[in-house]
């Protein structure tokens, strides 16, 4: 069997198994964020946080929840990595400095885990377990809370309370509890689901212990036979679970997914990549639910589900054929890859991963072909919507919905309307603010640190290639993806600073104007469908919103892709 | 003003109390939950899959080792020790910059694109070396023989595997470097090589360090 047989063979598997688990697990996400039952360890937490949990919030105060409980996370993981050399568990690694530790305590919170720092020679288990990998659960969890209160804001109407979406409001406007829709993710999605993931990924050889640094064997010292070696125990396969389930992508080692203590053997590799994918396909049917229309969720997931197909298409063309001057000389794209998995399996990861906002990498982007570079370039500047992070997935791709709709009502000059919500002069305004933020933070640090002198000396590679390495930093942080070309030498005040801001920016900002629109929408009486609405569940409309998004992405980035990845990839 | 800082003032610490619950939960309770599991039912890959030779642990059937010669002076990375099958190169493996007390096994790549001159040279370099210390008398390679991941680095620096190619093109060698006959060493690398997973997951491959185990024993038999 040809190895690019053997790759669409591995494709077809994902898809298959995604397709199975997607009805059930939509469905039991629905019920999640519909019951009005709380289980008994979820009434602890909420005695613990001091919140009640059946009050019906306000988008301002949803929102509030969301930065409250987001700026306690940034805090307490900055102190926690300033304090490390003081901590008993840190196998002796100092503390972590102010720049590096804003950096990566902006990054987890963020859901972006952009790493700057080595993971075997800079945390100990204390940080990783209970400061990393906590982020890892409650930054997804706060995406699908907040991704939930969008569904709610169509699916909620001031006439008749809610459409299809269980419980119904108790007041006009309400999209639900922010601690409840929190911590119900964790509790009754992550939890379980990183449970058994992590089980499997044990089972297949992904270490678990708290072993630290400890001496190991060795076959052959150079010398004679024997020595030792020195080897990073930790708790990876638990952390390993949680940062592909939630589309964190943080890795415990420096290799991340390449590493083999993080994912050992071929089925380890499409098993992290049905991982990072589950949650975020599987929302759609959520969404449907939601709403009272699985054919709406349909729709959306032929979205997803379509460009998705095509960047894996396009990716692994580019990697066999294998173009550029090292690669031709060495007979192929190997270079960064493992040869467990081939160039076939590493490309599906490649664009999951950046068309996620997971960001964990089981092969390195840089050494990628030029045009392979600049597809996981183009995957995160599409917003991360196909099928995006947990969560944030989703409502990336409802705001592109709502602006697919606003074009087509354009075209026929009719006031657009979408799930049954009048798109006015508010909400259009709401959802071209959160377009437009993501590129203009990727682009305007990308120009700044272009222009001064210093940040290029982080370059490994020259020429568009070292440009690429600048731009994808920013891309990745503002999109919240945490990959990188990782040539660049992150670990300067610069880049960790402007970074960890664009982080920041790249996902809280978003969100103010997600849960503004959802309030917006919530407080609207629907209007009836009638000859001329626009039918958002035909294919029809998916091509729409397709092209929408390529047109939309296309017209932003293009001059600066046009720099790096394309300059590169069609480079004699 | 004072009402609401008092009400911002609330709002923190209603957030910081609920990380904290979920620390427990997910920071504390789930991973020793895990390792228990993990120690308890799947002992052996818990702890890194270690592999033994003469009832002595010498590594971990996942991390790839390197089976080099002993640095001579002037030279910057020692030449490789022929006697044993050979990995895949391995420039991108990190530096201990962080915590020089330790010598710990780090992960890396080289980051370097398909353009980049370091790596053009690597690449002529590696493929230089593989020709020649591969064509033995009465076998000759060709450049053209020699697969991708021969002189390519892989994105861990651990690649534990070679393809099933790469150990074909290094029969010759090592038959002769140890005295055995060429069909032995050819049955020894036909029997340690792994098709894809189920016929199609990932790529063929061979284990370098489980190979050159059976290789010291079949080398300590004859």
């Amino acid at each position: 069997m040809s190895p690019v047989v053997a790759g669409v063979l591995q494709l077809l598997a994902l898809i298959a198994a995604l397709a199975l688990v997607h009805r059930p697990l939509g469905d039991y996400m629905a019920r999640v964020y519909s019951s009005d039952k709380h289980w008994r360890v979820e009434k602890w937490i909420y005695r613990g946080i001091g919140a009640d949990p059946d009050t019906e919030m306000r988008w301002p105060a949803y929102l509030r929840g969301v930065l409250a409980f987001s700026a306690a996370g940034v805090l307490f993981l900055y102190l926690l990595q300033r304090i490390q050399g003081s901590l008993p568990g840190s196998l002796g690694f100092v503390s972590i400095d102010p720049d590096q530790a804003f950096n990566t305590a902006a990054s987890f919170v963020s859901n972006t885990n952009w790493q700057s720092y080595y993971g075997e020679q800079a945390m100990g288990h204390v940080v990783q377990t209970a400061g990393l990998a906590v982020q890892n659960f409650v930054s997804a969890a706060v995406g699908i809370a907040v991704a939930v209160a969008l569904v709610r804001g169509f699916a909620f109407s001031r006439a008749r309370g809610s459409a299809g979406a269980g419980r119904t409001p108790k007041r006009t406007g309400g999209l639900g509890n922010f601690w409840s829709d929190m911590v119900r993710g964790v509790t009754r999605i992550l939890l379980p689901g990183a449970v058994i993931a992590a089980i499997v990924l044990v089972a297949c050889g992904v270490i678990q212990n708290f072993s630290g640094i400890h001496e190991v064997g060795q076959f052959f010292n150079g010398h004679s036979m024997g020595g030792s070696q020195q080897w990073n125990g930790g708790a990876v396969a638990s952390q390993e679970a949680i940062k592909e389930l939630g589309t964190n992508g943080g890795g415990y080692f420096n290799a991340n997914s390449a590493h083999p203590f993080e994912n050992p053997t071929p089925f380890t590799n499409l098993f992290e990549i049905f991982l990072l994918l589950v949650i975020p396909f599987s929302l759609t049917r959520t969404f449907g639910v939601m709403v009272g229309s699985v054919r709406q969720g349909y729709a959306i997931l032929a979205t997803m589900a379509t460009i998705w197909v095509a960047f894996v298409a396009l990716m692994m063309w580019t990697e066999f054929a294998h173009h550029g001057p090292a690669f031709d000389i060495a007979g192929g794209a190997m270079e960064g890859k493992e040869t467990r998995f081939g160039v076939g399996s590493s490309s599906i990861f490649a664009v999951s991963t950046t068309l996620t906002s997971t960001g964990a990498v089981d092969s390195f982007h840089s050494s990628f072909t030029g045009l392979g570079g600049g597809i996981t370039m183009l995957g995160m500047m599409l917003g991360e919507i196909a099928p995006g992070g947990t969560g944030s997935g989703l409502y990336g791709m409802l705001i592109m919905a709502v602006i697919a709709v606003f074009i087509a009502g354009l075209m026929v000059g009719r006031t657009p309307e979408y799930l049954g919500k009048k798109i006015g002069t508010r909400e259009i305004k709401l959802a071209a603010c959160y377009i437009l933020i993501t590129p203009a933070l990727v682009l305007v640090f990308t120009a700044f640190a272009m222009a001064l002198p210093t940040p290029a000396h982080s370059m490994t590679n020259s020429g568009a290639h070292g440009f690429g390495e600048i731009l994808y930093a920013y891309t990745s942080a503002a999109n919240n993806n945490g990959s990188a070309f990782a040539g660049l030498n992150a670990d300067t005040q610069w880049f960790n600073t402007t970074l960890g801001i664009a982080m920041l920016l790249g996902r809280f900002l978003p969100m103010v104007f997600v849960l503004a629109l959802a309030g917006s929408l919530a407080e609207q009486t629907p209007v009836p469908t009638t000859a001329g609405t626009l039918r958002t569940e035909k294919p029809l409309f998916t091509g729409l919103l397709v092209g929408a998004i390529l047109i939309i992405t296309g017209l932003t980035y293009f001059p600066a892709l046009a720099l790096g990845p394309l300059a590169e990839g069609l480079a004699g | 003003m004072n009402n609401s800082l008092v009400k911002t003032a609330r709002l923190l610490s209603a957030g910081l109390r609920a990380l904290l619950v979920l620390t427990l939960v997910t920071g504390v309770v789930y991973p020793l939950v895990v390792t228990g599991v993990a120690q308890a039912l799947f002992n052996d890959e818990a702890n890194g899959s270690e592999i033994r030779a003469d009832g002595k642990v010498v590594g971990s059937s996942l991390i790839g080792q390197s089976y080099n010669l002993p640095l001579k002076k002037g030279e910057e990375t020692p030449e490789p020790d022929l006697k044993w099958f050979q990995g895949r190169p391995q420039n991108g493996l990190g530096v201990n910059s962080v915590n020089t007390r330790y010598k710990l096994i780090l992960s890396g790549a080289t980051n370097r694109s398909g353009d980049n001159a370091e790596l053009i040279k690597w690449v002529k370099e590696a493929k230089a070396a593989v020709v020649k210390d591969n064509s033995v008398a009465g076998y000759t390679v060709e450049p053209s023989d020699v697969p991708a991941d021969a002189v390519t680095s892989s994105g861990s620096g651990l690649d534990p595997d070679i393809s099933p190619e790469y150990a074909d093109l290094q029969v010759h060698r090592v038959a002769e470097k140890n005295g055995l006959p060429l069909d032995q060493v050819e049955k020894l690398v036909g029997e340690h090589s792994e098709g894809r997973t189920l016929g199609f997951m990932g790529e063929p491959r061979v284990n370098v360090l489980e190979l050159n185990i059976a290789l010291k024993e079949l080398v300590a038999k004859s």
